[in-house]
């Protein structure tokens, strides 16, 4: 299990996955299969459970939420999907989606939505003050600045973030990308204007949109998330969930730049002197990056939503997904090669 | 019943111009008196230099951690010489630990790796750790000045002063 869970194989995994569930989604949300996946997340936990390490880790009272809310996510996305599912096949035999069949008529917000969010609103509070008795937050020594703690970790919700600053510079990971990660969310209603699908669950009708989220949930929130808390420890190595982590693993991780690769392994010379000729090729590569898949999939498989969207609406979308593909592509660079930076400017603190 | 007094446009205006101006006066006053609050009376800053006692006291070939806690300072001792590194990660300022079974220094936070010359090999940190100015004072003790920095991608680390001879 340990040597399962490498990253290559998580995230292989989880990718995977992603894409088996938004292939058959009708499949895999029946009551029975999601049944089954409930049942194997809860044997894999009442399993590891009985390891001691595993048992540690997941019940600090830090750690305790995340599992829960691991659950609940799942709960989430099945309810949703199961929903969307059923209109669409409500759709495909003519009949009038479910959210319809209910009522035509429009409803107030008050007092019928703020009575429900109020009630859960309740329920939370209660939920939180019981959460806060049982399960005691530690009061640590006093902070000293010469003192780290080992393994360091962001709360939960910023732990996606301290993984991103693994791969990026901190101006990408902790200014550039989070910033267009709240533009890129702020632009969804300008960009998906379609409203022939609002107002009710459908996956079908919202293919693509729920797709790219989807991902960027799963992939960059969740599962980033589960490693940052469960499997990263100690000098912020990779650790198997049943693994104990020892303070002196050693992993070597060595670090090259692409421009090392070229010039040094590929061409057996050294660096050239100027840095725009040591970085050509690793600046070639991310303008090639940024500017041919959008061209390429507007001809092909964006061919209608470029049609629809326009060109600046396109272009705005198709970067921010190259932008969120970004990320994963780095880590495999990293865990693959040992890539450090495509692009490694130190004298202008400009690393890519 | 009292008669209601009528009070024409221009007084009107020019009670609420005053008002105004009272209301201005008086925020402006409290605000700066905030501004002052953020200035402390009393700031506590340690000294940037320190003796680091004699050379002798230092073994050839490892890392000295005696200054770590108190002053954010790695000895180094090799052969040649000595130096003086910053305990400050080049990456987001975590405070990096020694592992001399590795004969490295590693950041707890996102795991970069710096040899013992402070040179980064692996993780995030995009330069190397810094160097502080080193000299031997004139009771023969190191003197360790942390107001200047040398930084090695700047080519710095050739300065003399950033390393003791010995």
């Amino acid at each position: 299990m340990n040597s399962v869970s490498s990253p290559v194989t998580i995230f292989t995994g989880a990718i995977a996955v992603y894409f088996l569930f938004i292939t058959f989604p009708r499949q895999l949300t029946s009551p029975r299969a999601a049944l089954a996946i409930l049942g194997l997340g809860l044997a894999f936990f009442g399993i590891g459970l009985t390891d001691g390490h595993f048992r540690k880790i997941v019940t600090t009272p830090d750690n305790v939420p995340i599992v829960g809310m691991l659950f609940v996510f799942g709960y989430f996305t099945w309810f949703a999907m199961r929903k969307a599912v059923a209109n669409d096949i409500r759709m495909e035999k003519g009949e009038p989606t479910v959210e319809k069949l209910e009522t035509d008529e429009k409803v107030l917000v008050f007092p019928y939505l703020i009575f429900i969010e109020f009630v859960i609103a309740l329920v939370y509070a209660v939920g939180l003050v019981l959460w806060s008795i049982f399960l005691k937050a530690p009061l640590e020594e006093p902070a000293n600045p010469t003192v780290s703690p080992n393994p360091s970790k962001a709360p939960w919700y910023f732990l996606g973030l301290q993984e991103m600053l693994v791969y990026f510079d901190p101006w990408i990971a902790g200014v550039l990308l989070p910033t267009l990660i709240i533009l890129g969310l702020c632009a969804i209603p300008y960009l998906d204007r379609d409203p022939s699908t609002s107002g009710f669950y459908s996956f079908k009708g919202r293919k693509a949109v729920i797709s790219v989220y989807l991902f960027g949930f799963w992939i960059l929130w969740i599962l980033l998330i589960i490693v940052g808390t469960f499997l990263r420890g100690p000098n912020w190595n990779f650790f198997g969930p049943f693994e104990v982590w020892d303070v002196h693993k050693v992993v070597p991780l060595v670090n090259v730049n692409l421009s090392d690769l070229i010039f040094i392994k590929g061409l057996s010379r050294g660096l050239p002197k100027q840095w725009f000729i040591r970085e050509a090729p690793g600046i070639l590569l991310v303008l090639f990056y940024l500017a041919v898949p959008p061209a390429i999939l507007a001809k092909t498989v964006f061919k209608e939503a470029y049609k629809k969207l326009g060109a600046a609406r396109y272009g705005f979308l198709v970067m921010l997904l190259l932008l969120m593909c970004a990320l994963p592509i780095k880590m495999y660079l990293r865990w693959a090669f040992n890539l450090k930076y495509l692009v490694a400017i130190p004298e202008f603190f400009f690393n890519i | 019943m009292a008669e209601e007094s009528q009070m024409d446009r221009r007084s009107f205006l020019s009670w609420f111009g005053m008002a105004w101006l009272a209301f201005a006066a008086a925020t402006t006053g409290a605000l700066s008196i905030v501004l002052r609050a953020l200035f402390p009376n009393v700031v506590f800053e340690p000294p940037t230099s320190f003796k680091a006692g004699l050379p002798a006291d230092y073994e050839i070939g490892t890392v000295d951690e005696r200054w770590k806690e108190k002053y954010g300072v790695w000895m180094i001792r090799t052969p040649e010489g000595i130096y003086a590194l910053a305990t400050i990660c080049t990456h987001l300022g975590c405070t990096p630990n020694w592992l001399a079974a590795e004969n490295k220094f590693k950041c707890p936070c996102h795991g970069s790796g710096f040899y013992k010359t402070g040179i980064n090999f692996e993780g995030p940190a995009p330069r190397p750790l810094e160097r502080y100015r080193i000299a031997l004072a004139e009771d023969g003790q190191i003197l360790v000045d942390k107001s200047r920095k040398f930084q090695q991608e700047k080519g710095e680390w050739n300065n003399p002063e950033s390393f003791l001879n010995l």
